[in-house]
């Protein structure tokens, strides 16, 4: 039996360990102990598509679960998204080599007055590792912003964020918008942000509201499925 | 004047120095004050329900309770409670635009500004620091303030040492470092008000 001294040698266990093993490094945060086990699954002839899904998903499934049940806290999660992010870094080229499946596109982006873009960064990821393309277009965007990448990207999805009680009004301004240029049934849209609520997203027209990186895909993935079934 | 006769300020734990101080200013000896634990801020969907309760629990004691806290990331959600209460509450979406003043604030429109008051800069570490978990993992404080310019203290009192307290936070964050003084700002408007009301009604 190891010693709890002893350092985990990750290329010593088989897929059957490995796999958990990734979900509790990613669940501490650990980014070069996720680097060196997407490599180990590299080289043993997995998937890139099946690594990020079976192990770096999951793993953050799991850690958004935590999260919601208040088990883990903002800093634990920012600490996974990180080691995440290093595996999807790695990941990202081949997934688009391999011709990993798309489930649909999303334009993303935090209101105008607002800079806060850590819960839309984690969105971001989680959609593109759930198999949707995303054009993130950062922070503070404008109505004519977001309609100018509507128009040039055609996505599925809108998907606006915002932390603030002040700037999130400036959500209804965008669907206003949309309304007026005869585009809005054309998308899904989401909103999402600490201060929002349900009430808030049906008041200004938005699709749904989501709470959590993991309630904005389940809920993309349920929207995209009724828009190709229309 | 009996006990009954007095109003109640149920405030943010943030504020209650400021309060106590508005009160010794202007001796408002008719007012009490109840603070809900100033942590909420860290989970603001939970400040409705606070403040409910003990509007519950105080209310036979007192002719009127005014609750102390703004939006205060609550979504309007807060707003609403008071409402459903009969209480009312401070306008402005959170302490630092009150206590600059809401329209001040607002005209300042400074969306890259990371904004300490008093409280704040004299707890930056018990109520932003160690939450934020940046005394264990400060490799996580460009992914909170990497969008942020500056640090402005708004300052409710002349004190060398919390402007001290301020000016260390923002090269912790790695910000610009501004100290503007706003006094209690709406917070002492708003409370006059309540006062005024109260004993003109009496």
């Amino acid at each position: 039996m190891a010693d709890d001294n002893d350092e985990l040698n990750l290329s010593e266990l088989s897929d059957d360990e490995l796999v958990p093993q990734i979900h509790d490094d990613l669940y501490d945060g650990m980014k070069p102990e996720i680097e060196e086990a997407v490599h180990i699954l590299l080289d043993r002839g997995w998937t890139p598509y099946d690594i990020l899904t079976k192990a770096l998903v999951e793993g953050m499934r799991i850690v958004g679960i935590d999260f919601r049940d208040g088990i883990l806290f903002v800093p634990e999660v920012l600490l996974a998204a990180n080691a995440m992010k290093a595996g999807m870094f790695i990941l990202k080229p081949l997934l688009a080599e391999t011709g990993a499946p798309q489930l649909g596109k999303m334009v993303i982006g935090t209101v105008k007055g607002d800079i806060h873009d850590i819960g839309k960064n984690l969105v971001s990821m989680m959609m593109e590792g759930a198999g949707f393309e995303v054009r993130d277009l950062g922070i503070n965007n404008s109505v004519e912003k977001y309609i100018e990448a509507l128009e040039t990207d055609k996505p599925d999805i809108l998907g606006m964020s915002a932390l603030l009680t002040t700037t999130m009004p400036y959500m209804k301004v965008v669907i206003d918008t949309m309304i007026e240029k005869g585009m809005r049934d054309d998308y899904i849209v989401l909103v999402g942000g600490a201060p929002l609520n349900e009430e808030f997203s049906k008041a200004i027209g938005a699709d749904a509201y989501c709470r959590d990186a993991a309630v904005a895909v389940e809920t993309a993935k349920e929207f995209v499925l009724r828009k190709h079934n229309r | 004047m009996d006990d009954k006769a007095k109003i109640l300020m149920l405030a943010c734990g943030a504020l209650a120095r400021e309060v106590l101080a508005l009160k010794t200013l202007n001796g408002w000896s008719h007012m009490d004050l109840q603070c809900l634990p100033a942590n909420l801020h860290l989970y603001p969907e939970k400040i409705p329900d606070a403040v409910e309760k003990a509007v519950v629990e105080f209310r036979a004691d007192y002719e009127k309770i005014f609750v102390v806290y703004a939006d205060c990331g609550t979504g309007g959600l807060l707003q609403a409670r008071c409402a459903a209460l009969g209480v009312e509450m401070i306008a402005g979406p959170h302490c630092y635009s009150f206590f600059e003043g809401n329209d001040v604030f607002e005209a300042h429109g400074e969306v890259t500004a990371f904004y300490l008051t008093d409280f704040l800069a004299r707890q930056f570490d018990a109520f932003m620091w160690k939450p934020m978990g940046l005394d264990r993992h400060p490799e996580l404080r460009d992914m909170y303030f990497g969008n942020y310019t500056k640090l402005v203290y708004l300052a409710q009192t002349n004190d060398r040492a919390i402007d001290a307290a301020a000016e260390e936070a923002a090269a912790r964050l790695g910000l610009e470092y501004e100290r503007r003084f706003t006094g209690y700002g709406d917070l002492a408007t708003a409370m006059a008000n309540q006062l005024s009301d109260k004993i003109s009604a009496a």
